[in-house]
């Protein structure tokens, strides 16, 4: 792999940029791998890279039916933090956050990760009540956040509406100063450069069609198109698409696949430079480096694979944006589009095994799964490594559904589902 | 924009008025007491999830406020047949 540093730059800049390396290979599978993983996208990319890198395991594809980058990373709000109340996931989407602190040096890639702070605002008693309580249960798990008031908010980011004469007034918010944005494309093209340069063979434009079980264990996949890949373990990473490989692999699983939209405006000076969510007018936005804001709010109502999302949850999102920036009103929005989101019952993401043997699911992220890529990756290339889930993903099993351990998330990240 | 059949009104209309509650059709254990936790955890918890036909429980929420099945493509959000409660379906997935 070409290191890129300012020296290569330079040195390519004396051949017109035209001899720069492809940052990943092309391959054809082989016959027989360690561990395929199913789904290129950033989650199932850093499952690849983490394998390889981290645990040694080289002897690995990622099968993909579109193009590495394709679905939920390219279509996401990119907003990254782990201000969740429950110790569970609080560790897990940390341990991501501890991953993006280093990720673009240990990537040689830049992931554009800006820790540029995330405000969940509080509009009401109840929810300062809440927030007081989700900080406090941060900082116990050693994650940083603050509460602020009205006043400190209306610092952070002048252009926000705090009067109090609003019918929902921001009365204060949690901040978490780590938290931030990335580059969404970036992330997934820098995972995937990684892991072709640990040896990973990236199989793009090709579908996994069925899985081939004997004796209730997988022993590998059908494609579309190189027929049988055989593998001694298989990881589904593949977001919206879960529960229709599941049911290919003949067991259940307690999902709804969801439309989540996200709109971004035409770009304008700089702006907004922090996050802002609120659970309570249920909107949230950022500003790109480029300039463009980035907004998104809820999931449809229904449940569908349709990759663009209803008109009304459109109104509602700007309702929202606008309630909170009155500023933005003229703003016009150039780009909405839809991605589809696989959600659990108790908003939380399921990495487990399954009832096949070595075949493996990591999905239901819901809403919540861009800032989780590295440390999802990470968690589910050391379960795959060792044939046994890693200790921060025990309490995401499959089988929480059946003995009740339930870890329900709902609104308590301070962002409703 | 969904303009969805309401059997109840018999008048169609947008779907704000109304709120989709999942899949249809889910019967709730006879004797819940002798159900074994793998049992009653799908009976909570587990749910169809398609690619294509699927039957789904709706409310007429700013309507008449009465529920009813929709059997709707998800794929193509294509509302096949609207039918009430107690009543089967007529089009069904393969």
């Amino acid at each position: 792999m070409q290191h890129y540093s300012g020296f290569g730059l330079l040195k390519h800049s004396l051949s017109h940029h035209e001899n720069w390396q492809r940052i990943w290979r092309n391959p054809t599978p082989k016959k027989k791998y360690d561990v395929i993983i199913v789904g290129g996208g950033g989650h199932g990319l850093a499952t690849a890279y983490y394998l390889a890198k981290q645990f040694g395991v080289t002897n690995v594809a990622v099968i993909e039916k579109g193009y590495l980058g394709g679905g939920n990373t390219a279509r996401n709000t990119t907003i990254v933090r782990s201000n969740y109340l429950w110790d569970e996931a609080a560790h897990l989407y940390e341990h991501s956050m501890k991953l993006w602190e280093g990720l673009s040096q240990d990537l040689n890639y830049n992931v554009m990760f800006s820790q540029r702070g995330c405000l969940n605002l509080g509009h009401t008693l109840q929810d300062m009540r809440d927030i007081e309580r989700r900080v406090n249960a941060n900082r116990l798990n050693g994650i940083d956040g603050e509460v602020l008031d009205a006043q400190q908010v209306k610092e952070i980011v002048p252009i926000l509406d705090c009067s109090s004469d609003r019918r929902y007034p921001v009365m204060g918010a949690s901040w978490q100063p780590r938290a931030g944005v990335a580059r969404h494309d970036a992330v997934a093209w820098g995972f995937a450069r990684g892991a072709d340069a640990h040896g990973v063979d990236l199989i793009q434009q090709t579908e996994v069609v069925d899985f081939i079980i004997e004796d209730g264990t997988v022993i590998g996949v059908k494609t579309d198109r190189y027929g049988e890949i055989r593998a001694d373990r298989v990881g589904c990473v593949v977001a919206g698409n879960s529960s229709v490989l599941a049911a290919k692999a003949g067991f259940e699983l307690p999902l709804e696949s969801h439309p989540l939209q996200a709109l971004v405006s035409e770009p304008i000076k700089p702006i907004l430079d922090t996050v802002v969510m609120s659970n309570h007018v249920h909107g949230y936005a950022s500003q790109s480096d480029k300039g463009d804001l980035v907004i998104g709010a809820g999931i449809d109502g229904y449940t569908g694979y349709g990759q663009r999302g209803s008109y009304g949850t459109i109104e509602h999102t700007l309702q929202a944006i606008v309630e909170m920036f009155p500023i933005f009103s003229r703003v016009r929005m150039n780009r909405q589009w839809g991605g589809i989101v696989d959600t659990c019952p108790d908003a939380c993401p399921i990495v487990s095994e399954t009832p096949v043997k070595n075949l493996f699911f990591n999905c239901g992220w819901g809403t919540g799964g861009f800032k989780a890529t590295p440390g999802s990756g990470n968690v589910f290339a050391a379960s795959l490594a060792k044939g046994e889930m890693h200790e921060l993903a025990k309490p995401f099993s499959m089988f929480r559904y059946h003995n009740g351990a339930l870890v329900d998330e709902h609104g308590a990240a301070g962002v409703a589902h | 924009m969904l303009h969805i059949y309401c059997p109840h009104c018999c008048e169609y209309r947008e779907e704000e008025e109304f709120h989709a509650k999942g899949q249809a059709h889910i019967v709730r254990p006879l004797d819940p007491d002798a159900c074994t936790d793998q049992e009653w955890g799908e009976f909570m918890y587990f749910r169809k999830n398609p690619r294509g036909i699927h039957h789904e429980l709706w409310v007429h929420a700013a309507g008449c406020r009465k529920f009813f099945n929709v059997t709707r493509n998800t794929q193509t959000y294509e509302i096949k047949e609207v039918y009430k409660v107690g009543e089967k379906p007529t089009i069904v997935a393969e």
